[in-house]
């Protein structure tokens, strides 16, 4: 529990910057790689000094989330294992989509639309750095062929409108969800929203304090 | 160098506008390379060198008359020496290697700089390098494995057909100095007819295979060979059997690029119209107060 009784402390400080060290990167990554992926969207290299040194700056941006995703991977994967109320949590997607909630599992801090989130980012990054190495000519290019460069060209655009999908999802919810942006931005919750989103969870907190 | 006027141009990389149609005349160019009469002296990658005004940094050999060894970012054509054993026969193969000039270029279908690749009317696709940005996309779009990114500038680099000096009605400066007339330039209509009067006479005297390379999964070629063995390119230093552009760089751009903007759309719309029908999930008083009685009973 944080100092303000009424709240509930979810993020550390590090946390909160590692996430946003992320999310800053991520964005930047996805304007810089959809500027070279539609030529309707090529303007945005002008956001990055012109087409040359988008090119030259979208990989280093990529190594930047690499690494700082690793650090909220480590931070939150003992978080996100499946368990049998995700299973009943999805079956009932339907409910929480209309914003009836009533009769779910109790849930501990993750859902499962946010441990999908967390799994699917963290599979589909590890795709995207391994094929932007392969794609990475200016360090890279003489170890591997070209038929190789092609297939990760491939895997490295569509891993990256997954990514790019999975965080509209991800903002969205912090948008309908109300009381959640707080979370990553002040490190604490009220204790509705974790009565309401994470019982389990609150359950925890509540004895600790 | 865009050394065309932009009324000439056909194709351009990574552009949506439609290019210009006021001009009709453009006749379509051609280089054919007879390999069954090429002796194998680079005076045509001299002529190269000195047209382009290119210095190949000294390199090394390799034990072969490969020399350079490869395509470089200053060699933009280089002749490939094969020994083929037929029979008793050692016939020397000799394949002046460098960029085809597609009629479909990979290259430019690839390349996502807008104007980097530009292909003119009369087929010669040309890399205008102030609009490169050295991504090495045109690498994997090639199908013949021809341009090269410079270590120095990281631009792409390649064969221009000479296009400074064909649009000024001069022959390519290796066709120019061919000593055996080896290479020839002209209309694309012409060489075909020409290169058939070579392969009747190569026929004549047991080259039964020979043929014209102007490979159709391209949409043929600007720059077409006469083969004494037409039935397999591939003996000519990996000259491609079959060249197409690659699958995976035909889905990469194509049918991805829409669908994936409609898919981020998609997400974006149904996210909108999700808030303006279901509205914000809340939290109530009543939860704040249910949430109060379980900090009191300490989660009970």
């Amino acid at each position: 529990m944080s100092e303000d009784k009424n709240v509930v402390a979810r993020y550390t400080t590090a946390a909160r910057i590692n996430h946003w060290i992320t999310a800053v990167s991520l964005i930047l990554l996805a304007l810089s790689g959809m500027a070279l992926f539609h030529p309707s969207l090529f303007f945005l290299t002008n956001l990055f000094g012109g087409g040359q040194a988008t090119r030259a700056i979208h990989p280093w941006i990529g190594v930047v989330l690499a690494i700082s995703f690793l650090g909220l991977f480590f931070r939150f994967f003992t978080l996100n294992f499946w368990k049998r109320e995700d299973t009943v949590w999805m079956k009932n997607l339907g409910k929480v989509i209309n914003n009836n909630e009533e009769g779910l599992p109790e849930l501990g801090k993750y859902n499962a639309g946010q441990k999908l989130v967390f799994w699917g980012q963290s599979i589909l990054i590890l795709l995207l750095f391994g094929s932007g190495i392969v794609l990475w000519d200016v360090y890279f290019e003489d170890y591997t062929t070209i038929d190789q460069k092609r297939l990760a060209a491939v895997v490295h655009a569509l891993c990256a409108i997954g990514a790019i999908l999975i965080w509209i999802v991800h903002v969205y919810a912090a948008i309908w969800v109300k009381g959640t942006l707080r979370a990553m931005t002040r490190g604490s919750v009220t204790r509705g929203w974790s009565w309401k989103h994470h019982r389990k969870w609150f359950r925890q907190e509540v004895k600790k304090s | 160098m865009a050394t065309m006027q932009s009324l000439d141009i056909r194709r351009r990389s990574a552009s949506t506008e439609a290019p210009p149609q006021v001009r009709q005349s453009a006749i379509q160019v051609a280089k054919l390379i007879d390999v069954s009469k090429c002796i194998g002296c680079k005076a045509c990658q001299a002529a190269c060198l000195e047209w382009n005004d290119l210095k190949a940094p000294i390199g090394y050999t390799d034990g072969t008359y490969d020399n350079p060894t490869d395509l470089t970012p200053t060699s933009w054509t280089v002749m490939r020496f094969t020994e083929y054993e037929r029979g008793d026969d050692l016939e020397w193969l000799i394949r002046k290697d460098g960029c085809m000039h597609c009629d479909d270029p990979g290259c430019l279908k690839a390349c996502p700089a807008p104007g980097a690749i530009v292909q003119y009317t009369n087929g010669i696709v040309d890399f205008v390098s102030e609009n490169c940005i050295g991504c090495g996309y045109c690498v994997k779009g090639c199908p013949f494995n021809v341009p090269r990114i410079s270590k120095v500038d990281r631009k792409a680099y390649k064969c221009t057909l000479c296009v400074d000096r064909v649009s000024v009605g001069q022959a390519p400066a290796c066709a120019k100095v061919c000593p055996t007339q080896a290479i020839y330039f002209g209309s694309k209509e012409d060489m075909i007819v020409h290169a058939e009067h070579r392969i009747a006479d190569l026929k004549s005297r047991g080259f039964q295979k020979s043929g014209l390379y102007n490979p159709p999964g391209v949409g043929g070629t600007h720059v077409m060979y006469v083969l004494h063995h037409a039935d397999q390119p591939s003996l000519y230093a990996g000259l491609p059997d079959d060249p197409r552009i690659s699958p995976m760089v035909g889905f990469w751009k194509g049918v991805m690029k829409p669908l994936s903007l409609a898919a981020i759309a998609f997400a974006g719309v149904f996210g909108f119209l999700h808030y303006i029908t279901k509205g914000p999930n809340e939290v109530s008083d009543t939860d704040e107060r249910k949430a109060d009685e379980m900090a009191k009973g300490k989660g009970a």
